[in-house]
C-alpha cells in the first residue's frame, strides 16, 4: 500500500470522524437532570385527581408542562430504584415479583398502571396492608419512585433504564419489560375490584 | 515566589507533607527519598550534557580509534548499569514501604467506614465485633494508638484518603478493604474521597480528630449515650416537626423514634465541626439553610427539599443544634 491514504479511505476515515462527533453531540443534548425540583411544583404535584373508584385518574396540568421526567428519564428512574430499597417496598414486594404485597410485573395492576395509581397508592396508602407514604417521603420522591414501579411493571422494553444492580439480576432488567416476559394469565380472577387487564 | 506559592498548601490540614501518622511517614521518607535521587540524576545528566557542549572539539578521528570506541562503550554500559541499579532500588524500597504499612491484626480500635454517595458513615464497633455506636463524617481517633478501618462501599468505587495520616484506600461494593491508621500526635486533619464517585465527589470530605486517650474516652461516652433532652421550647417544638415530617424516615436519633436508614445518624449531630460532608461550617444558620434547600447547596444529592415554613425551619435548625 503506498503511504498516501487512497481516496477510499480518506472517505472512511471522514465519516467515522462524523459518527463520533454526532454521538459526543447526542451524548451532550441527553436529557438534563433536574435535580432541584422548583417549590411552586412540587405544591401542585400532590394536586393529582382519581376517579372515584380510586382506580386512574389526572394528573396535574403541571406533570405535562414539565415533561413527564418521572416516566421518561434514567435519572429519576435511579433515584425511584433507591428509594425503592430505602423505604422498604421489597420487604412485601420483593423484587418486583411480590411476595407479601402483590407482585408488580405478573400482569395484573389491582389499581391499574396508570402513574397517577401508582402515586396514590404510595401517598395515600391502600386497604389490605398498603401503608401511606406521605409523611414519610416528598412528593417529588413520590412521583419518582411510582416512575420506577411502572417501568417495573411495563409490557414494553424502554429505551431510558434505572441503575444496573450491584447484586445477582433475579428478573429481567427493568428496561427490557419484564412483566411481558414474566406475564402470567392465571386463574379467573376473582378479584372484582382489579383494574383492566392488560 | 513560586515556590514559595506551591509550598503553601503543604502545611495544611490535609497534605501528605504534613506527616502525623506512622504509615504517612513512611510514605513521606520514600516521596523524599525518590525525588532526591532523581533530582541528583537530574542534575548529572545536565551536566554532562553542558560538558559534552563545551568541550572543545579535539584533533580530528580522535573518536575513530580503539581507545575512543572503548571509552564510549564503558561510558553507556555504567550509565545503564546506575539505571538499574537505581530502579530496582526505588522497587525494593516501595515494595518494603508498602508492605509494612497496613498491618493492623492487633488492632485497638476497629471503625467500620461506609462510603456513600456523597457522605462517609462511621461505625464504631465494640471489641466483640459487634456494633457499638453510628456516627458521620467526622471521625475520632485516640493517639497512638492502632485504629484499623474496614472500608465498605455501598453504591460505587470511592476512596479514602487522609494525607497527613496513611495513603489511599479504596472502597469498593462488595469487596470490605481495610487500612490501618496510627496517629503520632493529637490535630485535626482533613480528608477527602479520592476516587471520582459521581456528581458530588468533591464535597466528600471528612474531618479525623486525633484525641488524647481521655478525650477519646471522653467523646466515645457522649457518642454512645441516646440523644440528648433540651429543655428549650425551640427544640422541643422542632423535635416535634422533625418526627412528623419525612425527616425521621430518612435519618435516625437514638433515643427517638427516628430510625431511617437512607442518611446520616444525627444523634450528636451538633457535636461536629462541619455538615454536608464538610460543606458547611456547623451553626445553626447553616443547618437551617442546609435543610431549606439541600439542592442548590450540594445539588444531586440525596437529601430532599422538604417543605416547611420558616417557622419550623428555625426550629428544627435549633432541635438539631442543640443535640451535642
Amino acid at each position: 500500500m503506498a503511504s498516501i491514504p487512497h481516496k477510499n479511505h480518506l472517505a472512511l476515515i471522514v465519516s467515522c470522524l462524523v459518527v463520533a462527533a454526532s454521538s459526543a453531540a447526542l451524548g451532550w443534548l441527553r436529557t438534563p437532570r433536574q435535580y432541584r425540583t422548583d417549590p411552586p411544583i412540587m405544591s401542585a404535584l400532590e394536586h393529582y385527581r382519581l376517579m372515584p373508584n380510586k382506580i386512574s385518574g389526572a394528573p396535574p396540568e403541571v406533570y405535562f408542562a414539565i415533561g413527564k421526567p418521572y416516566e421518561l428519564t434514567a435519572y429519576d428512574m435511579s433515584q425511584g430504584k433507591r428509594l425503592y430499597s430505602w423505604f422498604g417496598c421489597a420487604s412485601c414486594h420483593g423484587d418486583g415479583r411480590g411476595a407479601n404485597g402483590p407482585s408488580f410485573i405478573d400482569g395484573w395492576w389491582i389499581y391499574g398502571p396508570s402513574m397517577v395509581s401508582i402515586v396514590a397508592s404510595i401517598h395515600d396508602g391502600r386497604p389490605h396492608g398498603m401503608p401511606s407514604f406521605s409523611d414519610k417521603m416528598t412528593i417529588d420522591e413520590i412521583w419518582q419512585l411510582a416512575g420506577y414501579v411502572k417501568a417495573l411493571g411495563a409490557y414494553s422494553p424502554s429505551l431510558s433504564a434505572p441503575q444496573r444492580n450491584d447484586e445477582k439480576h433475579t428478573r429481567p432488567a427493568e428496561n427490557r419489560g419484564p412483566a411481558a416476559i414474566l406475564f402470567e394469565q392465571g386463574p379467573t380472577d376473582k378479584n372484582v375490584n382489579r383494574g383492566p387487564s392488560p | 515566589m513560586v515556590l514559595t506559592g506551591a509550598l503553601s498548601g503543604c502545611s495544611g490540614v490535609q497534605s501528605v507533607f504534613n506527616a502525623q501518622g506512622e504509615a504517612s511517614t513512611h510514605l513521606r521518607s520514600l516521596i523524599f527519598s525518590i525525588v532526591g535521587v532523581c533530582t541528583l540524576v537530574w542534575f548529572l545528566v545536565v551536566l554532562m550534557m553542558f560538558a559534552a557542549l563545551i568541550r572543545r572539539r579535539s584533533a580530528e578521528g580522535a573518536h575513530d580509534g580503539e581507545g575512543g570506541k572503548r571509552r564510549i562503550t564503558i561510558a553507556i554500559s555504567a550509565a545503564l548499569a546506575a539505571t538499574v541499579v537505581i530502579i530496582t532500588g526505588f522497587t525494593i524500597a516501595s515494595f518494603l514501604t508498602t508492605r509494612s504499612i497496613g498491618d493492623g491484626e492487633q488492632a485497638d480500635v476497629t471503625i467500620e467506614v461506609h462510603a456513600h454517595q456523597w457522605w462517609w458513615q462511621f461505625i464504631y464497633l465494640n471489641t466483640d465485633g459487634s456494633q457499638g455506636f453510628v456516627t458521620a463524617n467526622e471521625l475520632h481517633i485516640p493517639v497512638g494508638k492502632k485504629v484499623r478501618l474496614i472500608l465498605k462501599a455501598d453504591d460505587v468505587i470511592h476512596s479514602f484518603w487522609v494525607p497527613s495520616l496513611a495513603g489511599k484506600q479504596d472502597l469498593i461494593p462488595g469487596r470490605p478493604n481495610s487500612l490501618v491508621l496510627d496517629a503520632g500526635k493529637p490535630g485535626v486533619f482533613r480528608g477527602q474521597c479520592a476516587e471520582f464517585c459521581g456528581l458530588q465527589h468533591s464535597h466528600m470530605s471528612f474531618f479525623v480528630v486525633v484525641d488524647t486517650g481521655a478525650d477519646f474516652v471522653k467523646w466515645q461516652d457522649v457518642q454512645r449515650s441516646d440523644a440528648p433532652g433540651s429543655a428549650a421550647a425551640d427544640a422541643l417544638a422542632g423535635k416535634a416537626i422533625f418526627m412528623e415530617k419525612p425527616c425521621a424516615a430518612c435519618h435516625a436519633i437514638r433515643g427517638t423514634e427516628a430510625r431511617g436508614i437512607a442518611g446520616p445518624d444525627l444523634t450528636h449531630v451538633g457535636s461536629r465541626r462541619t455538615i454536608g460532608a464538610g460543606l458547611l461550617e456547623n451553626t445553626r444558620g447553616s443547618l437551617a439553610a442546609w435543610i431549606a434547600d439541600p439542592q442548590t447547596l450540594k445539588p444531586g444529592n440525596n437529601m430532599p427539599n422538604v417543605p416547611l415554613t420558616s417557622d419550623e425551619l428555625l426550629r428544627v435548625s435549633a432541635y438539631l443544634e442543640s443535640l451535642k
